[in-house]
């Protein structure tokens, strides 16, 4: 068994005292940051990334911190729950489902099980996520050394395509904001011949938009101004957590392996496509509440329904990071930040990922596993304390948290342009959010555009401009397809609809 | 239902959908054209020319920037819904302009001086926080700012005439 030895590795590279100290503190800040309203897991890691580029210069300090930035993520997991059942308030979007059952819960009293619940689904979701990225990702990676520009290309249409099939938006607002986030990735220097495009004579355009201040902008200050609309009066439950509750709770859940099982199955496949841990979440809960006996009384405060997305939305978004170590291809906008990062270490994302930089890689997945215990004791022990920072008037954390997302625009190039842009970026994802156009596709055009475009150019040297190319053998034939039929899906379902309707 | 002025729609849904949706096609245009300029053809030695992906991008921006437009566009009256009220609006906008100004003050006087001001400010007009703790909260913040990114991480941040006066550069 090649993988457990290598685990074992990365579990002497990530166990040193200054990553041990890292995770905890990646935790409780993410934690921290999937509590507050405004700052997610996306945009959280973008603001801290900028705060790694001198960690990272050091010998073995991208691993650190990777374990930094990632913990933030397990975290921001992990925070989202507690204002789901407290307050009633999804801190993530992914915890939207957890509401429907945490929140009358928390309500009739029983905030501590269904936090324990939460919390402890979670966790089992993101070690069965682990357990297979371990095993299933030094295949992908394997398998993926073979490929050319053409299965590149096919892999970065499969994902956008994905998008296309599998987003609850419309298909054209889809399709619009996913190439607006092409057109933005294309300004500045053309990847291959080194032309600038798009720039209209600025210098401020020469290194184009940094995906990093689109995030901040569009989920930070974005997220902000839409939460200020609903009035900002957080009445939340009383948070209690003690051992007591916790154990009771830990009875009782054995009851639900079936679901976790489900679950677990449906976040990992939806985290690996990119359909994301918000879908996955929404998926299993309504998988469970057809399946449970009780099913009926989903809604009104069942722990079943507190377990089902929250085991899901941890698992997808764990495995989310499968295809972005092995492939170069994030499943989630978190994890495009994360890539993004580690583009700018200097670490070139994909399969060579894990014969090249083996510690990195194996360091990554050992303190996916320690950074989940870390995260489950951190929220077990501090709900008090995080649900107080709840309580905090929005009049102090608005500005702070705009204070915050400014410094980390800023800090990305040391451009105050870019503190501007973040404004901008910031209504426009005002106005997405309220438009239904999604955001996830559109970061993750920016990020992988000039990959997507080079390979797409590479392709067509090889074939001198044939796009046959793309079905020239069983593989990358399939991949094309399987992503055409995915981009005509919402075509094909508008027409079953048609038919079955006249 | 009576509606109060706070409750009327600033502007409805229909004109927000169809505004976008111009926005999308206009950007997209641009890209157009700035494609056409550098080529969208093939060149011997480098195959497809500069403008070669972006021109295609553009192009389906327009497309479905114009198919959004039409589906903004045939929204009945009857079924437009508001896209914000105006007391909303009103909220968003009294966040929105402070941090625009924000924004435009970190160019001229630093980071630290123009956080401090936009922290108090806000505290003081919307959360009606006496000048004391208003003040308490933003020296506080600039000052863990300071701590944190200047001194741990040696991230500089920009800074201003004051910074220069109290030599902390």
């Amino acid at each position: 068994m090649d993988e457990i030895q290598s685990l074992m590795h990365g579990f002497g590279v990530a166990l040193t005292p200054t990553n041990l100290v890292l995770m905890f503190t990646g935790v409780i800040l993410g934690v921290i940051i999937g509590v507050l309203p405004g700052l997610g897991g996306a945009n959280g890691v973008a603001i801290l990334l900028p705060l790694t580029f001198g960690m990272a210069q050091t010998p073995g300090g991208a691993t650190s911190a990777i374990i930094l930035l990632s913990c933030i993520y397990w975290g921001a997991l992990f925070g989202g729950a507690i204002t789901s059942i407290l307050f009633n308030i999804p801190g993530e979007p992914w915890s939207v489902a957890t509401t429907f059952d945490g929140y009358p819960l928390a309500q009739q009293g029983r905030a501590g099980s269904a936090l324990t619940a939460a919390f402890t689904s979670s966790f089992v979701g993101a070690l069965v996520a682990v357990i297979v990225i371990t095993f299933l990702s030094p295949v992908v990676a394997k398998f993926a050394l073979e490929f050319g520009p053409p299965e590149f290309f096919a892999v970065y249409l499969l994902t956008f395509c994905a998008f296309m099939g599998t987003s609850k938006e419309p298909p054209f607002k889809t399709l619009a904001a996913m190439m607006l986030g092409f057109a933005l990735a294309a300004v500045g220097t053309d990847p291959v011949t080194g032309m600038l495009r798009l720039t209209f004579g600025s210098t401020h355009l020469l290194t184009g938009f940094d995906f990093l201040v689109a995030v901040i902008g569009l989920f930070g200050i974005g997220e902000i101004l839409l939460t200020l609309e609903e009035g900002l009066a957080f009445k939340g439950a009383q948070a209690k957590l003690n051992l007591k509750v916790v154990l009771e709770t830990w009875k009782e859940l054995p009851k639900y392996w079936l679901t976790s099982i489900r679950s677990s199955a449906v976040g990992c496949f939806m985290g690996i496509v990119p359909g994301g841990a918000t879908p996955a979440s929404f998926m299993s809960y309504g998988v469970a509440r057809r399946f449970s006996r009780d099913g009926d009384k989903f809604g009104s405060g069942m722990v079943e329904g507190v377990v089902a997305p929250e085991t899901a939305a941890h698992a997808a978004g764990t495995s989310a990071l499968l295809p972005m170590i092995t492939l170069g291809v994030p499943g989630s906008p978190t994890a495009a930040v994360l890539l993004g990062g580690l583009m700018i270490w200097g670490l070139q994302p994909g399969p060579l990922l894990f014969i090249e930089q083996k510690d990195f890689v194996w360091g990554l997945i050992a303190s996916m596993y320690l950074g989940n215990i870390a995260g489950l004791i951190v929220v077990l022990t501090c709900v008090p304390l995080f649900a107080a920072i709840l309580r905090v008037p929005f009049s102090v954390i608005a500005p702070i948290i705009m204070v915050v997302c400014a410094i980390g625009a800023y800090t990305v190039h040391n451009s105050i342009f870019d503190v501007w842009m973040m404004v901008v970026f910031g209504i426009l994802g005002y106005f997405f959010k309220k438009l239904k156009y999604p955001l996830a596709p559109l970061v993750l055009a920016i990020v992988l555009g000039d990959n997507a475009e080079s390979a797409f150019r590479q392709a067509m040297l090889l074939s001198q401009g044939d796009v046959s190319i793309f079905f020239s053998n069983a593989l990358v034939g399939s991949m094309t397809t399987l992503a055409l039929m995915l981009l005509f899906w919402p075509l094909l379902g508008w027409l079953v609809r048609r038919v079955k309707g006249d | 239902m009576a509606e109060g002025p706070q409750d009327r729609a600033a502007f409805g849904l229909k004109s927000a959908e169809i505004a976008v949706a111009a926005f999308f096609f206009l950007l997209g245009a641009i890209v157009i054209y700035d494609s056409v300029q550098h080529g969208i053809g093939w060149q011997e030695v480098h195959g497809p020319q500069p403008g070669y992906f972006p021109f295609y991008i553009g192009l389906i921006i327009c497309v479905s920037a114009l198919v959004n437009l039409v589906r903004g566009a045939i929204i009945r009256p009857e079924r437009d819904r508001p896209f914000v009220e105006v007391g909303q609006l009103k909220l968003v906008l009294t966040v929105l302009v402070p941090t625009a100004v924000y924004a435009g003050l970190v160019g001229v006087i630093g980071i630290y001086v123009s956080s401090i001001v936009f922290i108090a400010f806000f505290m003081r007009w919307l959360g009606k926080y006496p000048w004391w703790k208003a003040v308490a909260v933003s020296v506080a913040t600039a000052v863990v700012v300071f701590l944190i990114f200047e001194t741990w991480f040696k991230v500089p941040l920009p800074k201003g005439p004051v910074e220069a006066v109290l030599r902390l550069n």
